[in-house]
């Protein structure tokens, strides 16, 4: 799987092959790509530290002349409109259901891929079937269950709902990973005494710390960017994540953009953040349901 | 049972029991709801088919064929198939070809795809800000006014005729990315001997894309285009953060339709009928996910 930092081109006859003026061509369709992809999001940036007044009278595109920024749609926000405490919420939420799925799905995939046992093939099969499974289709009977065993609003509640619902795409990947380790490996550590624990936890799980990464990445910024299963279970203002939080805002503030601007950009700094940092990861983990390992 | 199968259940038993918990049993009592009113979440007095046949033949927001072009949630769903996944596969196509000859690849690839970071709350909210009915707000209208100054600005997600469209375009926005990705790494896989040796033979480029480039990439363009109709298939958040379905019910899709009817109409047992239609949608590509697996493993 290659990440979009890495590049090599193979086609270079392309390059040396084209005329001057199709060149001219690639480089206006990529710039004018560019520019509708980045236009959106830049003028929704803008407008959160432009002041109010200013957004009523004039766009975001004139905004530097006369410049006047503020940071108080933010101070607002984060505050009065109870995106500081969401945003605590997020990572409440967030932090716990990364890490569960990943230690129940390692030790899936560990036995589906190594160890032999009646009803192997056909949890195999369940699992591929279960990837495209709409979340819709379990959410009024999960919802039930919730409330009888009051776990509706708990943030126990939402942990283990994340952890299952994550469970057929991490095995998923997670199977195929482990399979293509080298079967010699483990064979010699079975023969020289090994537990299955002792092999999973020394030997297949430092030697799958990339693919681990990137699955962990990106159930983070799947739970962090989740609304559907959030709006269900944990609607009470006082437990809801950022994308729960926002969506209340939008019934109240839909067109005061200073406050719908800065809400949006503190929900999105997190996954920016972990995606620059760690782009290689999460566009691995992404993209590994797509194209087969 | 021996030792060993006890402890490669053992193994498996905590993501099994998850696994029936929360998606085989569901989905089964979901079906079982489908039949029913299913108020206060759980079976209460059974309809039959009833939810089945109002969807089809009352819910003029759900399946209307009285008028054309047909209307509803089924049909606003059908436009999305065709023009969502065309424009991301498409424009996925467009970005990973000409990007794999400039030198600022890496740039260019990265601004297509940053939205895929984001959640489709906030992509909904950047969205709404474009498609601003205010020409002092919105940048579309801004440019429409200012480029024909006797026109009034349009509401864009205020129109019937329009709605669907403006939310496809965000959605293509988000989802291009992950397209452009996928047929990057393909197409950088590709073996380059066969297309030197095309260019050898005097063909050009554009010979080169449409009869060695496109065929070769065929396999990953059928993956990607059934992972964009799945996503189309689950699609929830973007319609309901950008327009909550509205206006007057005009871009309700199936995805939807079902959270809209069970949690916002107190309707559980016609939403799991709803639930129930995605299901029954998904079905073939539960069927092409085992047959792919399958090949794969003789391959091996």
């Amino acid at each position: 799987m290659t990440a979009i930092t890495t590049s090599k081109p193979i086609t270079r006859t392309n390059k040396r092959g084209l005329r001057f003026s199709s060149r001219w061509l690639i480089h206006l369709t990529l710039f004018v790509l560019a520019v509708i992809w980045l236009t959106p999001s830049l003028g929704l940036l803008i407008t959160s530290f432009r002041p109010r007044e200013a957004i009523a009278s004039s766009g975001w595109w004139t905004a530097f002349s006369p410049a006047r920024f503020t940071f108080e749609n933010y101070a607002l926000v984060l505050n009065a409109q109870g995106m500081g405490d969401s945003f605590l919420n997020s990572f409440k939420i967030t932090l716990p259901s990364t890490f569960l799925p990943l230690f129940f799905a390692s030790i899936a995939a560990y036995a589906l891929a190594w160890m032999r046992f009646p009803g192997r093939n056909v949890l195999q099969l369940l699992i591929l079937a279960l990837l495209v499974i709409p979340i819709q289709t379990t959410l009024v009977p999960v919802l039930q269950f919730f409330n009888q065993f009051r776990l509706t609003g708990t943030y126990i509640g939402i942990w283990i709902a994340h952890t299952a619902y994550g469970m057929p795409f991490s095995i998923y990947l997670l199977t195929n990973f482990f399979s293509s380790l080298p079967r010699e490996l483990l064979e010699s550590a079975k023969i020289d005494g090994a537990s299955e624990w002792v092999i999973f936890a020394r030997i297949v799980i430092p030697l799958s710390v990339l693919a681990l990464a990137s699955l962990a990445i990106f159930q983070f910024m799947w739970v962090w960017n989740d609304l559907l299963i959030a709006l269900i279970f944990m609607s009470d203002p006082a437990t809801q994540p950022v994308t729960v939080r926002i969506q209340a805002l939008l019934g109240t503030y839909a067109t005061e953009w200073h406050i719908m601007s800065a809400a949006a950009f503190i929900s999105m700094s997190v996954p920016l953040l972990v995606f620059f940092a760690l782009q290689r990861y999460f566009v691995t983990g992404l993209t590994a349901g797509a194209v087969k390992a | 049972m021996s030792r060993k199968n006890l402890l490669g259940w053992a193994f498996v038993f905590p993501a099994v029991i998850l696994i029936t918990a929360f998606l085989i049993y569901p989905t089964i009592r979901t079906i079982q709801l489908s039949f029913d009113t299913g108020l206060g979440f759980t079976t209460s007095e059974y309809v039959g088919l009833d939810n089945y046949t109002n969807l089809f033949t009352r819910d003029r927001l759900f399946f209307d064929i009285d008028q054309f072009p047909p209307r509803g949630a089924v049909f606003n769903t059908i436009v999305w198939l065709g023009l969502f996944t065309a424009g991301t596969v498409g424009i996925g196509l467009v970005v990973a070809v000409l990007a794999n000859s400039v030198r600022y690849e890496v740039l260019i690839k990265t601004i297509i795809f940053i939205p895929m970071a984001i959640s489709f709350t906030a992509a909904g909210i950047i969205w709404r800000f474009v498609y601003s009915p205010d020409e002092k707000t919105g940048i579309l209208n801004a440019i429409l006014v200012g480029l024909i100054p006797s026109t009034d600005p349009i509401p864009w997600l205020g129109r019937t005729d329009i709605v669907n469209v403006a939310l496809i375009i965000a959605g293509i926005w988000i989802w291009t990315g992950f397209c452009m990705v996928i047929l990057s790494a393909a197409l950088k896989g590709l073996p380059p001997e066969v297309i030197e040796a095309a260019h050898v033979d005097g063909a050009n480029s554009w010979q080169v894309f449409w009869s060695i480039t496109i065929p070769m990439l065929l396999p990953t363009l059928a993956v990607i285009t059934t992972t964009m109709v799945i996503n189309v298939l689950k699609a929830f958040d973007i319609v309901y953060i950008m327009t909550a379905g509205g206006p007057r019910g005009a871009s309700r899709i199936i995805g939807f339709t079902m959270y809209w009817e069970t949690f916002q109409n107190g309707k559980p047992g016609y939403g799991s009928a709803v639930a129930v239609i995605m299901l029954l949608l998904m079905l073939p590509f539960v069927i092409i996910n085992i047959r792919r697996y399958r090949t794969g493993e003789q391959g091996t």
